[in-house]
């Protein structure tokens, strides 16, 4: 890295706490955008991109916790609230009013579960987010970028969409990018999922005729896409899998919206 | 002889009131056996989704077509009801079409619409017969549907004869009638200049005009009560069959569930052992009431955790199972089903009512303690089935009627996991991983924060 480039930063809430300081939002990176390989580069584009937008956002770093929510579908009621209660300890602590998180679980979790445990919190997902910052201009993506005339489609992730009706965010965050949007035959409302929700991602599915994910990216490469984007850290797994099960991985690529949206601004 | 038809009436229908009745104190007894939950808050939200899902069948238009289709019926059961008021009043007070010469003007219009709703219905009926039957719909098809044996199958096919039958019986009934009274014979003759031929059945006159007087007089007192002895009995099977849904449809949609259909139910008797745990001050009682510290009540006592049998799922599952139409658009939704694993949301609601049909079958031979050895989950909804959901709410989204498959499923689970410790193997390791690790991984929590190593390469 040259002195000359920008670099980005990553502040802890215990940091601004110590400097007596409270940031505009909490950034909820989640287990997989802390751990997964793949998607540890969906967080570092969206902290790019809070970087470059220069909003004071925050991270909780080594004191954030799974929400627990796969526990919890999974029929584990005893660990998800263990979780959810220290994490509600963790934020209230800290004051916390407003979260971003790129993952819809946590996204679900935090804000529809939470506050029957004491934790009430203004809570957006990255589509969201990113919404905002294109509606306001201070997103911008750069005439002949890449995207011109590039086939992409979206997979609508069932604890965004049809668990809490956000349809349209990722759809006009895709739109900033000047590609050519194509849906496939089972969307929003509709969407079929990627086959990881409710504690799936963690055990081998049960035995049918094919996986979920397979029957997905079937749907999805019908479309002629050569990009699926998601936001769901579940999602991309699937996606990525389903992919490769159908040797498409050379001319197919799975990315989140935010990463899309970073590869735009040359972040 | 009136008399006497009048006699037969009255006593017909009081039989088959009684017996409804007995059929709805006995449901009812039934979905009264589910756990208490307070579905009576925001009222108008509820008379709102009410008005638009269930007297609106907003969410049947998703097909147009089928929409349209079913909404002729649903148009049809209604409005025709008010025909059958009139036909009541006949067979009790021995008259003749009561209310033509009290409403003269309007009620060869009413008569039309009935009897184009009757052709409508008539129409409708026969093409959801071919589309099962003859077309093959998937979603009714046992090869693919192991829960549509032949009991749901029969029940349709008997429903929609039974209302082509009805629809049959009432336009032919008029037609004799306007014949009889054409030809001004006995009481019949009075409703000339008073009651016109009607819109369709005048052209099934000519199907009458060989008859002889007295030929024309049986067949139109046959029709009559054909017609009606067919509503009647129909009101009684429809308390067996799917077809309860033209009943409690709407009040299964008025107590459907209001939050995200992301969020799952929170379980209070769990936060007070939790908060316990933590060393935190107990906000909640097992009854998700509010802590009190005077300490002179004893403490709720705790079920189960999660559910094992109907008794242990919510009332509102209960009335969904009843209100279930079978009509399998949650399984034609469901990614697991879709993919050919067990899973059916449409069987996990069968499965419930069935469950719940055994017990009160049991009730009429024991009384109401009856008690077997039998359970929802293994003897109806195994492990296979419940372990394939991806809690993904398409069966929830699907449902016509709000009914809401995947809260039974998610219960069942709690049981397995916290009363049975029976998860699946690799989802107890993403337990112990998520209690020692913070994280469904085997990570160190100490890494959580490396990432930021690398945004600036
Ligand atoms: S929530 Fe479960 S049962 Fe319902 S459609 Fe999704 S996978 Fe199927
Ligand atoms: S639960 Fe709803 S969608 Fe599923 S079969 Fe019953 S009525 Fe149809």
């Amino acid at each position: 890295m040259s002195t000359t480039e920008k670099t980005y930063k990553v502040p802890t809430m215990a940091d601004m706490a110590a400097s007596g300081e409270e940031p505009e939002i909490l950034f909820w990176v989640g287990c997989a955008g802390s751990f997964d390989d793949r998607y540890k580069r969906v967080t570092i584009a969206f902290v790019r991109i809070l970087n470059h937008v220069g909003i004071k956002f925050a991270v909780l770093g080594p004191e954030e916790a799974c929400t627990g929510d796969p526990a919890r579908r999974a029929g584990n009621e005893f660990l998800f609230q263990m979780q959810a209660m220290s994490n509600i300890q963790v934020l209230n602590g800290y004051n916390v009013k407003k979260i971003v998180t790129a993952c819809p679980h946590c996204f679900n979790t935090l804000k529809n579960e939470y506050p029957e445990l004491g934790g009430n919190y203004e809570v957006i997902h990255h589509s969201q987010f990113l919404q905002g910052l294109i509606n306001e201009g201070r997103v911008k993506v750069k005439d002949g970028q890449p995207f011109k005339g590039r086939r992409i489609t979206f997979h609508d992730s069932c604890y965004l969409g049809r668990a809490n009706k956000v349809y349209e965010a990722p759809r006009d965050v895709l739109a900033a990018l000047d590609a050519d949007l194509v849906e496939m035959k089972r969307v929003r409302a509709n969407g079929l999922c990627c086959g990881a929700g409710g504690g799936q991602y963690f055990k081998e599915p049960e035995p049918g005729k094919k996986d979920v994910n397979v029957e997905r990216v079937e749907e999805a490469l019908s479309t002629g896409a050569d990009t699926i984007a998601v936001a769901c850290p579940f999602c991309m797994t699937m996606m990525s899998d389903g992919v490769k099960n159908k040797n498409r991985e050379d001319s197919v690529r799975v990315f989140d919206i935010s990463e899309l949206i970073a590869q735009g601004q040359g972040l | 002889m009136e008399i006497i038809q009048q006699i037969l009436f009255v006593v017909a229908l009081g039989a088959t009131g009684w017996y409804i009745a007995k059929r709805v104190r006995l449901i009812a007894q039934a979905i009264k056996l589910g756990r208490p939950e307070n579905r009576y808050d925001h009222p108008d939200e509820r008379l709102k989704t009410m008005l638009l899902v269930a007297f609106g069948q907003k969410k049947m238009f998703t097909n147009l077509l089928v929409g349209i289709m079913h909404f002729v019926i649903y148009a049809g059961f209604l409005i025709v009801n008010l025909e059958v008021l009139e036909i009541i009043l006949d067979g009790i007070l021995g008259t003749h079409r009561l209310f033509a010469p009290y409403i003269t003007p309007i009620y060869p219009i009413l008569i039309d619409v009935f009897e184009l709703l009757a052709v409508g219905v008539l129409t409708v009926c026969v093409i959801f017969l071919c589309r099962r039957f003859i077309a093959k719909v998937p979603r009714f098809q046992q090869e693919r549907h192991r829960e549509m044996t032949r009991w749901p199958r029969t029940d349709a096919a008997i429903i929609l004869t039974a209302e082509i039958l009805l629809m049959i019986a009432f336009l032919t009934w008029n037609a004799s009638d306007s014949v009889l009274r054409d030809r001004g014979v006995g009481h019949y003759a009075e409703l000339k200049g008073i009651v016109p031929d009607f819109l369709i059945s005048q052209f099934l006159k000519p199907l009458f005009s060989g008859f002889s007087d007295t030929g024309l007089i049986v067949y139109e007192r046959t029709a009559w009560w054909l017609h009606i002895l067919g509503i009647l009995s129909f009101a009684i099977y429809v308390t067996y069959s799917k077809h309860l849904h033209i009943a409690l449809g709407f009040p299964n949609v008025y107590f459907s569930d209001l939050q995200p259909k992301g969020e799952m139910q929170n379980m209070p008797e769990i936060t007070k052992e939790v908060q316990l745990a933590l060393g935190l001050p107990v906000t909640t009682e097992a009854d998700g009431s509010q802590a009190n510290d005077n300490g002179d009540q004893p403490p709720a006592e705790i079920g189960r955790f999660g559910a094992k049998d109907v008794q242990d799922l919510k009332w509102i599952n209960l009335m969904n199972a009843y209100s279930c139409t079978e009509c399998g658009r949650c399984t034609s939704a469901c990614p697991a089903n879709i993919t050919g694993k067990k899973l059916s949301p449409r069987k996990i609601m069968m499965d419930t009512r069935d469950r719940l049909e055994e017990i009160q079958d049991g009730w009429k031979t024991n009384g109401f303690d009856y008690k077997d050895d039998k359970s929802l989950l293994n003897d109806y909804i195994t492990a296979e089935e419940l372990n394939a959901c991806t809690t993904c709410q398409a069966c929830v989204n699907a449902c016509p009627i709000n009914i809401n498959p995947l809260d039974i499923i998610l219960q069942l689970r709690r049981y397995r996991v916290m009363e049975e410790s029976d998860a699946p193997a690799s989802w107890n390791a993403m337990f112990s991983n998520i209690e020692n690790n913070m994280a469904p991984w085997k990570f160190s929590p100490s890494d959580r924060f490396n990432w930021a190593d690398q945004v600036n390469d």
